[in-house]
């Protein structure tokens, strides 16, 4: 059941990326300004790639419903499941959006943005773990659900301001707006430079094991998976012919989060400057071509639409249902966990995106750095606060 | 102050910038040709309209939005900050705490802590931002909702025509003989659930008024979750006591004013193996020992009133078994699995013995909890307990207690015997004896030790929870209200054989323009244009097939 379970999961991840070339050729044949009144209507690949698009997303739903039977309790238990479904629900979210607004060019930027994330979240370990006593609620799968929902919704956001930033920042904008507009790009590079790291070295099934001492001052073993720049406190290199740390890093800090951190980064700073050297253009113009033909007031609504439809789901799951859960398991709805304290930034932010919209008029390309912000707390939210940071909500 | 009076005859309370009824621009701030800002009808607020007095001021000062902006993002950022090291509630330390974040995290731990970052969420600069926006919530919301609501209700069908010609959606015909494709029209609007009312072949289509009132219920919801989290602090209302009670033991709930007792009978913890089913199998040969039950199997008893020092009837109320998302709950109390301590040392057994001989003269067995001073065996045999050191440690020579735990017991005894009616004095940690007073005849042989498992329960009450959630339901709602529906509003006006249509919302524009062309489709009235759409729509080529009003 287990096998089965991957297998859809993968056949989902050919599915998408299948449908991304589909997306790529809808833009190319469309005609009208996509989102104006006088807008064509989808054309074929369009179509097809919205229909190949339904069934990854049933094959993943597939792929969810085979694990949860498996495994006896909702997989959202551990980083992959999480991740796994956060992506499920980013295409939900999509198809949603899709059947109101028509948009391809939303399609064509979405589906890879979800390949990167499916893939990031296989990099964690796939086995199907029991549930400590805590997670043993029904409260499980509603409150991650819900909140993993609403942070797709307002992922879809992400996607319309980054589509209306490509878009709207030429060669002409501030070199301050260019230059952020290209760090985003270089993080989404660093991240895929993560996920080739760890796939290049898995392959090659490294492995180096270090002797280090705790901040208790105990010895213990660690086994690195990357080589190690950052190597961990008084490191002792046990395995033989491996690269010897350039750095030590102290005992409060976890060396080998850092050192897989800093292979990201190097990993996604060469992606970056290769692709700036192979094509010599800006990543930004790389992507400008697709989205000549779609109107920015239409991504802006889309963006907006977006925030107004998951910032309900993601306060319902991420704080409610949470404070509910957190009552009845840990004896009090509110605990100043660090995930939860991020949870709540994450509502502030999406408050104050709201409130500046409405009354201080930041439509367009405010409104689009701010959905680019939120995604970037989201996701700090996912990823470093579960991994460095992490309280009782530290199931990895 | 003096009232405005409109040409259309409506009177509108002073500061009006577009009359309640008609829309004619009263205050002409804006630019002659840009679209009307159509934020809150152009009502007149209390914080646009005075600025005298203290009051004004401070109402001006806390109606801005852009105040209640700072105020979040002042929020966001302190929130963030108390992210970076734990707080210190939530850590579980036995030394001082600022010793620990020194020693910890070093000069940054140290600052952190000298700057209260350690217990930011509760500093008094936090709660008083908190409270601040709440303030602002209350005075944002009273600035703006009855204007608003005044405005929407005193509106009439029949609009001023320079309104409508400045609305985003607009488009104007000269038309004859429109009667039928009015009719149409109306059919269609009903069809689409719009209020449809009509004055003099003029047409008022409006829909989904309610949603501008979803921003104010769910700041309602918002005042009264505030309002819940501050009564915590009013008496009587939050009880957080934490019990520790070993196996077999019963006591007094504390917080219950020891109305309420409970027994442990046992506390159980269980871990995952291989009878839980093979998929589970990779995942514990990583992780090794994963908990799958922490329980305490209780009784809770109801305690008759008595006397004080006399000792209460207890009458059973029922079993339970506590797990960690199973609290026990019982009148206003609930009662939580939080803690647990295993195999504690509870009692322990010595045998006096003749150190020569090694015969024995009878076994005492001390019970940690509550330790005898005197043990009597017999036949002119007995020993004291002279001290009892339950975390022993030596501490410049003299012998002390680290904590009150048994961790490491030790105990100094006499042991009084016929033939040293003086007594002897013996001192007996773990895996040592001490003589301190010479040579001893007798010793104390430790002989067994019994263990016990202690439950960890948290007790709580917790009366705001009624209203900390009747804010939070409040508060979706609004949320929901304002997020999922839309104000829809589409005027049509007959002027001297001129149609002129205009629409207005609040939200989704594009949506609200595809449904206005659905509405006139196939009849003569004009679709809308998208005013701000037009200058980017001539900018693209080859567009533009369908006529522009």
């Amino acid at each position: 059941m287990v096998e089965l379970s991957g297998n859809l999961l993968f056949a989902a991840f050919v599915f998408y990326l299948v449908a991304i070339l589909f997306f790529g050729g809808a833009i190319r044949q469309k005609k009208g300004l996509e989102g104006s009144p006088y807008q064509n209507k989808p054309v074929r690949s369009g179509k097809i790639a919205m229909t190949l698009t339904i069934l990854g997303f049933i094959s993943q739903l597939g792929y969810f419903i085979t694990r949860w039977i498996a495994a006896g309790h909702a997989p959202v238990s551990n980083m992959f499941e999480f991740i796994t479904f956060f992506s499920i629900m980013m295409v939900g979210a999509f198809i949603i959006i899709y059947s109101i607004y028509r948009s391809t060019v939303l399609g064509l930027f979405t589906l890879p943005i979800v390949l990167i994330i499916i893939a990031y979240g296989s990099m964690f370990t796939k086995d199907v773990t029991p549930l400590i006593p805590a997670l043993q609620s029904y409260w499980l799968p509603i409150h991650v659900m819900t909140t993993a929902a609403g942070q797709a919704i307002l992922s879809i956001s992400f996607i319309a301001g980054l589509i209306y930033l490509i878009k709207t920042i030429d060669a002409s904008a501030p070199p301050k707006k260019q230059f952020f507009l290209e760090m985003i790009l270089y993080c989404i590079n660093a991240v895929i430079g993560f996920i080739m790291i760890k796939l290049v070295f898995s392959i090659m099934n490294y492995q180096a094991v270090f002797e280090w001492v705790d901040k208790e001052g105990n010895t213990s073993t660690l086994k690195y998976t990357l080589p190690a720049i950052l190597g961990p406190n008084e490191w002792n290199l046990l395995t033989a012919g491996r690269m010897e740390p350039i750095l030590e890093m102290p005992a409060i800090l976890e060396a080998q989060k850092f050192n897989t951190v800093i292979w990201s980064f190097i990993a996604g700073t060469v992606l970056y400057i290769l692709i700036r050297l192979i094509t010599r253009k800006k990543a930004a113009r790389l992507f400008h071509p697709f989205v000549k033909k779609i109107n920015a007031d239409f991504l802006d609504e889309i963006s907006y639409r977006s925030v107004l439809i998951g910032f309900p789901v993601f306060t319902l799951g991420g704080l409610v249902f949470a404070m509910i859960w957190a009552q009845i398991a840990w004896t009090r709805f509110w605990a100043w966990d660090p995930k939860e304290v991020w949870a709540l930034i994450t509502w502030l932010f999406y408050a104050a995106f709201l409130h500046l919209r409405l009354s201080k008029g930041w439509h367009g390309e405010k409104s689009a750095w701010l959905a680019v912000i939120g995604f970037g707390i989201i996701m700090f939210n996912l990823v470093f606060v579960n991994l460095i940071i992490a309280g009782l909500h530290a199931y990895v | 102050m003096e009232k405005v009076k409109c040409e259309c005859g409506h009177i509108n309370p002073h500061g009006t910038i577009l009359c309640e009824a008609c829309g004619k621009i009263l205050d002409e701030k804006m630019n002659q040709n840009e679209l009307l800002d159509m934020r809150y009808e152009g009502s007149a607020r209390r914080s646009q309209t005075y600025n005298k007095t203290i009051i004004d001021k401070v109402w001006n000062f806390f109606s801005s939005v852009k105040v209640g902006v700072t105020l979040i993002v002042v929020t966001l950022i302190a929130s963030i900050i108390g992210t970076v090291l734990p707080q210190e509630g939530n850590l579980s330390i036995q030394i001082p705490v600022n010793q620990y974040y020194e020693e910890r995290y070093g000069w940054f731990g140290k600052i952190y802590y000298t700057l209260g970052f350690h217990d930011l969420y509760g500093s008094w600069w936090y709660l008083l931002l908190i409270a601040s926006i709440g303030v602002s919530l209350v005075i944002c919301s009273l600035d703006r909702v009855i204007p608003l609501y005044k405005a929407l209700k005193n509106q009439k069908v029949t609009r001023n025509s320079g309104f409508l010609k400045r609305q985003r959606l607009y488009s104007e015909k000269q038309i004859d003989n429109t009667v039928g494709d009015i009719e149409i029209v109306k059919e269609r609007l009903t069809k689409k659930r719009y209020n449809v009312m009509e004055e003099n072949g003029n047409l008022l289509a409006e829909k989904g008024r309610f949603s501008r009132w979803g921003p104010y219920i769910n700041h309602i919801g918002l005042i009264i979750f505030l309002i819940g989290a501050m009564l915590r602090f009013a008496p009587g209302f939050y009880v957080n006591e934490a019990l520790w009670i070993k196996e077999g033991d019963t006591l007094a709930i504390p917080g219950t004013n020891k109305e309420y007792y409970l027994t442990n009978h046992q506390f159980i913890l269980e871990l995952y193996d291989e009878s839980d089913g093979e998929v589970y199998k990779e995942a514990l040969n990583q992780k090794g020992g994963v908990v799958k039950n922490y329980q305490s199997n209780i009784t809770l008893y109801k305690a008759e009133e008595s006397l004080p020092g006399e000792k209460p009837k207890l009458h059973k109320l029922e079993d339970y078994q506590i797990q960690v998302n199973k609290p026990l709950k019982f009148d206003q109390y609930a009662i939580y699995q939080s803690s647990y301590r295993l195999n504690e040392i509870a009692k322990m057994t010595f045998s006096l013995t003749d150190k020569e001989s090694g015969q024995t003269f009878g076994d005492i067995t001390i019970d940690l909890t509550n330790p005898e001073e005197n043990y009597d065996l017999g036949n002119g045999y007995h020993v004291e307990l002279m001290s009892y050191f339950p975390d022993f440690q030596i501490v410049d020579g003299e012998p002390s207690t680290k904590s009150s735990k048994p961790v490491n017991p030790a105990f100094a005894f006499k042991m009084v015997t016929p033939d040293k009616p003086q007594g002897e004095v013996s001192f007996a940690a773990i895996q040592q004896t001490i003589e301190p007073m010479g040579e001893n005849k007798y010793k104390m042989t430790f002989k067994s030790v019994d263990t016990v498992n202690y439950s960890g329960l948290t007790v709580r009450k917790d009366l705001t929870l009624p209203i900390i959630a009747l804010g939070g339901v409040i508060f979706l709602i609004g949320v929901a209200q304002g997020s999922f529906w839309y104000h829809r509003r589409i005027w049509l006006k007959q002027e001297n054989g001129v149609i002129l249509l205009a629409g207005h919302t609040n939200k989704n524009w594009y949506g609200f323009a595809k449904e206005i062309e659905t509405i006139v489709h196939g009849t003569k009235i004009p679709v809308p244009v998208d005013q701000t759409l037009l200058k980017e729509k001539k900018a693209m080529e080859g567009q533009g097939g369908k006529s522009v009003g």
